[in-house]
């Protein structure tokens, strides 16, 4: 299999739901954060067989929020303090949230969200 | 995101030298850099059209530049003593993935270009012109290496693989074919000051949370100060330190020691990094622009002393180079090395007894250490010879009562690589990461087996991801990896702190300690 050198474009590949495409890169993150919608994280979840339930959500709209301000993905301690003041203190832990999102919280939410994976030694 | 498309190698009971596979890894290829991460590093954003003559001429420059590397290309007598001491070479059974065989991908080039025999009987010496099918493997194979040295160490010429892979993966940069893992994250720390791209804000964010909590559990207040001028010690450290698991409990075990030590120290917002990608894909350029944040944030702060955080190739970079890329540091107190690990700190005030730990607290685990290749074998630690073995194993036996090593040509100067290191550390590399471990796997499988370990501690944030990550396709559990101040950090009790003993998380109920008593 050889590398295309002649060919690395900004956009790889583009998601269809609902009609409606959007641009990812070759990981499956969306290109653009604000073309983000609930429609397309319901449908990367279903892609990876666990659709979606409400404390998935609260994770995911936790890290849009803290996105918008920080411009960063919350460190994990930040995430596990915030999610276990929702969702109670058992839960605030990387266990729970590996429960939750098997890939990685940071990683699998993340993409969910339509945030940018984390890069870096993590 | 997929599943498993690669099986798990199995864990052999007598090691022994696997069968060949010829080009069993020639697929695995990492994601390559777009225009928009090639670009901020000075790199063309896409294949040049004279790539073929662009590549050569740049061979000819490191050959110049770099004496070390024209030796490495001339001196190899094709012993075959370093065909099995690679950890890629043992995981995948790939035969280019032997160090002598990675070495002659370059080397049947340098032939072709640049000597006698190989300009006019290109046969006779397995000369090569560099082809499209060349660089192909080269790209490929260049990114089965993490640099670790471990070969050169069987070397009897002492041949370093690892400086001919940073070659090779500048002369592709320089044609426009980079890889996006390193090449990304470069851009982000000239951008904004670290791997993550993590701003100031968000950082300082972080470092209240970890007071808060530190507080929370020890109902002690620790500072986990940012941007503070005037303090003595500037600290830095691997970005992953402020964002994942279990990097971060080392953090808060610097902070605690610099804290009961009494010693003032800072973090920087615009030096918030201590690994260095630039050496990864041996660029100088890229290295110094990198350290001189360091430097710029050392004046700008004032401090007295530059200390690193736990991260491997940081260290090789800080130990071996941070003078000439970034010197003179005659600024800073010359009592102290320049630049000072974190284990030495550490290790210092424990040899002054100015620190105190209940060992005890540790006994939930028995402890093994993995010797990071780039601390192992690209640098030292200490005064003495030895002392970055030594040092690191003396501040776990301090803090903890069960420690035992794995088997001895696994460790120290023999040590294997996680399997994540040299820009390796990425997704689309699993494969070669999972496979890459297994010498590392086999030989903690052993001591868990014999002594029943339960934990294995690092001091590289790359390891420690690494190992989070492969454990499970061997059957640990990924929270088995350990940082080393995250042992001091358990272990070490801070003058004022809540009584450990106490049953009630940390809240005292003197009333009820009184009725108990009675
Ligand atoms: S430097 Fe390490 S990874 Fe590279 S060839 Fe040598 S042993 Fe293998
Ligand atoms: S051990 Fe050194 S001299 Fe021998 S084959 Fe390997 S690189 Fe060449």
């Amino acid at each position: 299999m050889a590398v295309d050198f002649f060919n690395n474009s900004e956009v790889d590949v583009s998601l269809e739901v609902n009609g409606k495409s959007y641009e990812v890169d070759e990981e499956g993150y969306l290109a653009d954060l604000n073309a983000w919608d609930a429609d397309v994280a319901n449908a990367m979840a279903e892609a990876d067989g666990a659709p979606l339930e409400d404390n998935h959500w609260e994770v995911i709209n936790f890290l849009r929020e803290y996105y918008e301000e920080y411009q960063i993905a919350p460190a994990v301690r930040v995430l596990t303090k915030q999610i276990g003041k929702r969702l109670g203190k058992e839960k605030g832990n990387s266990k729970y949230l590996y429960e939750l999102f098997p890939y990685g919280p940071a990683k699998q939410a993340c993409k969910y969200a339509g945030l940018p994976k984390p890069t870096g030694c993590v | 995101m997929a599943d498993n498309k690669f099986d798990t190698p199995e864990i052999r009971e007598y090691p022994i030298i696997p069968k060949l596979q010829r080009d069993v890894m020639s697929h695995s290829k990492p994601f390559i850099a777009k225009e928009s991460h090639q670009e901020p590093l000075g790199f063309p954003g896409e294949l040049v059209d004279d790539w073929h003559d662009v590549a050569i001429k740049k061979m000819g420059d490191l050959q110049s530049k770099y004496r070390s590397l024209q030796v490495y290309l001339d001196s190899c007598v094709k012993c075959g003593a370093c065909t099995d001491k690679c950890h890629y070479y043992v995981g995948t059974t790939d035969p280019k993935n032997m160090p002598v065989a990675r070495q002659d991908l370059y080397r049947k080039v340098y032939r072709r270009y640049f000597t006698f025999a190989g300009k006019y009987f290109p046969k006779l010496v397995g000369a090569t012109d560099l082809t499209k099918d060349v660089l192909d493997d080269w790209y490929s194979y260049f990114h089965q290496c993490s640099q670790c040295r471990r070969c050169s160490v069987y070397c009897p010429y002492g041949i370093d693989t690892a400086e001919i892979s940073m070659a090779a993966r500048e002369v592709m940069d320089t044609i426009g074919v980079g890889q996006k893992y390193c090449n990304e994250i470069i851009s982000k720390v000239h951008k904004i000051g670290n791997n993550l791209g993590l701003p100031g804000p968000a950082l300082e964010d972080t470092l209240e949370g970890l007071e808060e909590d530190v507080e929370e559990e020890t109902g002690v207040q620790v500072k986990f100060p940012l941007d503070v001028k005037g303090a003595d010690v500037l600290l830095i450290t691997p970005s992953a330190d402020f964002f994942a698991e279990p990097h971060v409990d080392g953090l808060i075990g610097y902070a605690k020691v610099f804290h009961e030590a009494g010693i003032s120290w800072t973090i920087s917002s615009h030096a918030s990094e201590a690994a260095n990608f630039g050496m990864f894909i041996g660029s100088y350029e890229n290295m110094r622009k990198l350290a001189m944040r360091i430097r710029e944030a050392a004046i700008e702060l004032g401090v007295k002393r530059i200390v690193f955080g736990e991260c491997g190739h940081a260290w090789r970079v800080a130990y071996s180079f941070l003078n000439t890329l970034a010197g003179p540091w005659d600024f800073l107190d010359q009592n102290y090395p320049i630049p000072q690990h974190i284990c030495e700190v550490t290790h210092g005030l424990i040899e002054d007894n100015k620190l105190k730990f209940d060992k005890s607290l540790n006994d939930d685990m028995i402890l093994t250490y993995h010797d990071s290749c780039n601390v192992a074998r690209a640098s030292r630690m200490g005064d003495k010879a030895g002392g970055q073995f030594v040092i690191p194993r003396e501040v776990i036996k301090a803090v903890c009562n069960n420690f035992h090593d794995m088997s001895k040509d696994t460790i120290k100067e023999g040590t294997f690589c996680c399997g994540g290191g040299g820009g390796l550390l990425t997704d689309d590399l699993m494969e070669l990461r999972v496979k890459g471990a297994l010498p590392r796997m086999e030989a903690l499988r052993k001591v868990v087996e014999d002594h029943g370990v339960t934990h294995m501690a690092a001091i590289c944030a790359i390891c420690k991801s690494q190992f989070a990550k492969v454990f499970p396709y061997y059957d640990f559990s990924m929270d088995q990896i350990v940082s080393v101040h995250q042992l001091v950090s358990n272990a070490i009790i801070l003058t004022g702190q809540d009584d450990e003993n106490d049953e009630n998380d940390g809240e005292n109920h003197p009333q009820q300690d009184i009725d108990e008593a009675a």
